[in-house]
């Protein structure tokens, strides 16, 4: 996988039409829309839903412990098994799970390389019907938040400048033009970015067919935008999903050491009263 | 069954680009329509046709778009 730091954290979608009847691999499919789960989907593939099974559904936060586990057992997966993850919305959801499944320490998780789009565009098999599935144990670990930021972590290192900022989210959405996505809800007050943040849009990432660009172009976009993984990094969008995804190239297929997910994202910074806000363009990289 | 007859093609509406993605899965037409950048989905529908499919996400998409407010910066 194009000279990765982490190359086992991601599989083609040739491996996963090769192990679509492999015991030791769930393969899962992560949507905030989850009709397209029952549409179709990848054969022996069961369905998560991001808002309702991976997050708490009363206090936003990424679920509990308990939860978790409750989760994992009755997806039919135990600690050993082989987790690949892909998803709707470019796999960004597919990412968030992947780190979720990080912060409580499962061993083996992979992204499908291209996801749901790339899987269909290759006119590959899809089933309708859900499969059984025999609910096995599972414990997970303490949390891991190690690859969590909080808005008091990005309060106090941003000040200082101590770490590398990114903001993953499109252009229009870090200037303040746009306070969401074209067409989907504000979820904030004022519109604009953390000071001090790089505007590297999580799509930069990718080819056009979702699979991710080699680790020198990744490595060359990064740095192109004073990226270079020799401080902590602190990505974020505006609910978390999409510097999930960036935080999974940072981290994984760069092998940038302290980079974090600051899922609190926009929808915090952007109606705290009193934060600092820039508009306008990126900061110039130096 | 297999997602076949793939096409994908971009419009604007609202001055923001569209992307339709349409398949057809068995008997059944099946279109997304994203936003472009950053690429979200806005809109999923299905149709007897390609037509039918395209024009009911292009149509939820161009609702959801209108609604959306221009910052001035």
């Amino acid at each position: 996988m194009a000279d990765y730091t982490h190359p086992d954290v991601l599989v083609s979608t040739d491996w996963v039409a090769q192990n679509l009847n492999n015991p030791s691999v769930r393969i899962v499919e992560v949507d905030v829309d989850t009709k397209a789960y029952d549409e179709g989907h990848v054969p022996g593939g069961i369905g998560w839903a991001w808002n309702t099974q991976l997050c708490d559904t009363v206090r936003r936060d990424i679920i509990p412990r308990q939860s978790f586990e409750l989760l994992m057992t009755a997806s039919g997966i135990s600690n050993d098994t082989t987790v690949v993850l892909y998803g709707d919305n470019n796999n960004w959801f597919a990412a968030w799970a992947f780190w979720q499944l990080k912060i409580y320490g499962h061993k083996d998780a992979r992204i499908m390389n291209g996801g749901r789009k790339k899987w269909i565009a290759e006119g590959r098999e899809m089933a309708k019907d859900k499969p059984a599935v025999t609910s096995v144990g599972y414990t997970a670990k303490a949390p891991d938040f190690s690859i969590r930021s909080y808005l008091a972590d990005v309060q106090q290192k941003t000040a200082p400048q101590s770490v590398d900022l990114v903001d993953v989210r499109s252009p229009q959405e870090f200037t303040g033009e746009l306070l969401s996505p074209p067409g989907l809800p504000e979820t904030c007050q004022r519109g604009g970015h953390i000071p001090g943040a790089r505007s590297i849009p999580w799509g930069q990432a990718c080819q056009e067919d979702g699979t991710f660009k080699s680790h020198d172009d990744l490595k060359t976009l990064y740095a192109n935008n004073g990226i270079s993984g020799a401080r902590p990094i602190i990505a974020y969008c505006r609910i978390g999903e999409r510097s999930s995804h960036s935080w999974f190239v940072l981290t994984y297929l760069l092998g940038y050491q302290n980079v974090t997910n600051y899922d609190g994202s926009w929808t915090e910074w952007g109606n705290l009263v009193g934060a600092p806000v820039e508009r306008g363009a990126a900061a110039a990289a130096g | 069954m297999q997602a076949e007859e793939h096409a994908t093609r971009e419009l604007e509406v609202h001055g923001f680009k569209v992307r339709l993605t349409s398949y057809r899965l068995g008997e059944v037409y099946h279109c997304t329509a994203d936003n472009v950048d950053p690429g979200a989905w806005l809109a999923r529908s299905q149709g007897a046709s390609r037509e039918e499919a395209e024009q009911r996400a292009l149509d939820r998409a161009t609702e959801l778009l209108g609604r959306t407010r221009r910052q001035t910066v």
